[in-house]
């Protein structure tokens, strides 16, 4: 049909079909042939992530075999780590890494999301800009700097005036009783906090300012307050994205090494009080692996890394889920 | 999960970069391990270089066990640790392997109490009851029995030791085995240990660092790094009943002291020495390399490079806050090394 349109010259030749001449037959396959290679280079390049994976898994496990072998289940459920007699039990790295990380998301959601509404929200757009921009900066601290002022500044403060004044109004709580020596886990989960706090903000910024203005001009004109626009409008509607910055944050707190072993205390136990001293999974692996001599010693090391894999898969599949959820639910009452 | 990264990475680059000779005669010499000696060895580096321009040591500061996990891979050429190579690693190594002592260094305790008048003595038994959690106070009467003038306040003493893999935890639990049966039985000897109480600091720093931060609190940290930050170090009473200070003298003189009784493999321990003047918490830091090295330009280069450190390097060693070795045992390194390779007449 085209053809014969173009075959026929005439000055009213559409724009349109001129430029469909250019596309002709010929043309249209090798760029198919084109739309295929980049479709299996992209492919490739997806399928890479899952073979970097799979070799991951593959390498920790080849790491571990020896301790798997040895200790099996019981070392998830163990908490004794002992180096000189060779016993090794991860239970009390797991209970450190996850406490910490629950500590840490506990202050940081709600400051974080907070930012972000005020950020899009309320904030003069000059203010916003700046406030923005050092919430930002936060993220670009090293982590080693985050650690030495954790355990110089904040850790003195925690023993002096934040652990009593808990202990003073929620002490019948167990995990605010007992002494602080500054060092511990409340203090790993506060430094935590901080450092997740950038991702939480600047992700919920990025996705509370996508909400559709009509939304909120929708519940304004239905005499909402901006509060209740905020809370039953813009929150809702980003929810998925904000949990998507709550998981990303998570993954960054589990993982966290260096500014948790300055000031966790390092002490392999299961404590009940926050002020006491714990230990976390990345953080015995960079303290220990450096000098551990020793087939199991080294394998109890590289099966921390691969139960810490476990760990963050698990808590994110689990985040996912929950997000997943949140939308089909969303969509139901649609 | 970085220490991993890196120790790999370093593998990749010293098995890129090869080590045999390069062009025009130049040879570049590998070595990896202990932390500790860092300073000292690049001191040496640079100062060996003058008199040997063609040869050029590269040295990784990995910590002392990935130091002998090198050597057994073959990526360095010597390794360096603060603890001699245990009978599991050489068997793990096939070829025989040389220890040949460089340079010394102890371990202080470090407190954080109010001024004092004088450093805390400290007998054994009180050390061993402190780290075991049995003794709780600072006026506990093992401590005060010593320290009867200084009026010890009943502060709770906070035990702090290093979190992480260490040559100075090494030296400081291998005292401990020493003086305490109860330690030896109950937590024993290694870079990490499992501890009976306290809280763990990353490093020097992080040790001295939480012992400033809490009150009543005692921590170990090298000589080294006691001196030059000026902390609090206590006296220790050593095997001939003496209460010493902790100095360089005194670590040399552990050596010096010990010295007659040092297993032919120089495999040894020097901690609780029965010399008079001996420093009680001293270690030493070894080259390990390969008797059967290949003959060729490397062999000689490390060969003289080590020599040299134990003779004209020593002298490097004092305004670094290292411990000489003596003379004595200078004889016995260098009559490893002549295994490897000869001296030149």
């Amino acid at each position: 049909m085209m053809t014969t349109d173009v075959a026929a010259p005439s000055r009213e030749v559409p724009q349109r079909a001129k430029s469909l001449r250019r596309w002709g037959p010929s043309a249209l396959r090798g760029w198919t042939t084109g739309d295929a290679i980049f479709r299996k280079a992209c492919t490739a390049v997806g399928a890479s992530v899952v073979a970097l994976l799979a070799l991951l898994v593959y390498e920790l496990v080849r790491g571990s075999s020896a301790a798997l072998s040895k200790f099996g289940f019981h070392f998830v459920v163990d908490k004794i780590w002992d180096p000189v007699q060779e016993q090794f039990g991860a239970a009390t790295f797991v209970y450190g890494t996850v406490v910490t990380s629950v500590v840490a998301l506990v202050l940081a959601v709600p400051l974080g999301i907070g930012i972000a509404i005020f950020l899009v929200e309320m904030a003069p757009r000059r203010v916003g800009t700046v406030i923005g921009f050092l919430v930002e900066l936060l993220a670009a601290i090293p982590s080693i700097v985050y650690g030495l002022w954790g355990l110089f500044v904040l850790a003195p403060i925690v023993r002096d005036d934040v652990a009593p004044a808990l202990r003073k109004t929620l002490g019948f709580l167990p995990i605010f009783q007992g002494d602080s020596h500054g060092v511990g886990m409340l203090t790993a989960g506060i430094i935590l906090a901080v450092m997740i706090l950038p991702f939480i903000a600047a992700v919920s910024r990025d996705v509370i300012a996508s909400v559709p203005q009509t939304q909120r001009e929708a519940s304004l004109a239905l005499g909402a307050t901006k509060w209740e626009t905020i809370r039953n409008v813009v929150l809702p509607y980003g929810r998925a994205g904000i949990a998507g910055a709550v998981v990303l944050a998570l993954g960054r707190a589990l993982g966290e090494t260096m500014a948790v072993t300055m000031v966790i205390g390092n002490n392999p136990q299961i404590a009940k009080s926050l002020f006491d001293p714990g230990y976390t999974m990345s953080s015995v692996i960079a303290n220990e692996y450096a000098e551990a001599s020793g087939v199991t010693y080294l394998a109890a090391l590289t099966e921390i890394g691969l139960l810490l894999f476990v760990v963050t898969f698990a808590v994110n599949g689990i985040a996912r889920l929950l997000i997943w959820r949140m939308a089909r639910e969303r969509k139901a009452r649609a | 999960m970085t220490r991993l990264a890196f120790a790999s990475l370093l593998a990749l680059s010293v098995a890129c970069h090869g080590s045999s000779a390069g062009k025009g005669g130049n040879v570049s010499l590998n070595g990896a391990g202990s932390t500790f000696v860092y300073p000292l060895m690049s001191k040496w580096s640079s100062e060996y270089q003058k008199s040997a321009p063609t040869i050029q040591v590269n040295y990784q500061s990995i910590g002392s066990g990935g130091g002998i996990r090198q050597l057994i891979a073959h990526t360095v050429q010597f390794g360096a640790t603060d603890g001699p190579m245990t009978d599991e690693q050489l068997k793990e190594a096939k070829s025989p392997v040389l220890h040949v002592p460089l340079v010394m260094g102890a371990v202080v305790p470090t407190y954080n109490l109010p001024p004092l008048a004088h450093a805390i003595k400290f007998t054994p038994d009180a050390l061993a009851g402190i780290f075991l959690g049995t003794i709780k106070t600072w006026n506990d009467p093992k401590l005060t029995a010593e320290n009867g003038d200084l009026n010890l306040p009943a502060t709770p003493i906070v035990v702090v030791h290093r979190s992480d893999g260490s040559g100075t935890t090494y030296v400081w639990t291998d005292y401990l085995s020493k003086i305490s049966p109860e330690w030896k039985t109950k937590v024993g000897n290694a870079t990490s240990v499992n501890w009976p109480t306290g809280l763990g600091g990353r490093g020097n720093e992080g040790v001295s660092g939480t012992v400033r931060q809490t009150p009543g609190a005692i921590g170990y940290v090298e000589l080294t790094y006691a001196m030059q930050n000026k902390m609090p170090a206590g006296q220790v009473k050593n095997r001939a009943g003496q209460f010493v200070d902790a100095t360089i003298d005194a670590v040399t003189a552990a050596a010096a002291g010990a010295v007659q009784s040092l297993p032919e493999d120089l495999r040894y321990s020097i901690t609780d020495s029965p010399g008079e003047k001996a420093w009680p918490i001293s270690g030493t830091t070894w080259a390990v390399v390969y008797k059967d090295m290949p003959a060729g330009p490397e062999r000689t280069a490390v060969v003289s490079f080590l020599r040299w450190t134990i003779h004209d390097g020593q002298k490097f060693c004092a305004p670094l806050d290292y411990a000489q070795l003596p003379p004595e045992l200078v004889a016995r390194a260098e009559a490893k090394l002549d295994q490897v390779e000869p001296a030149p007449k």
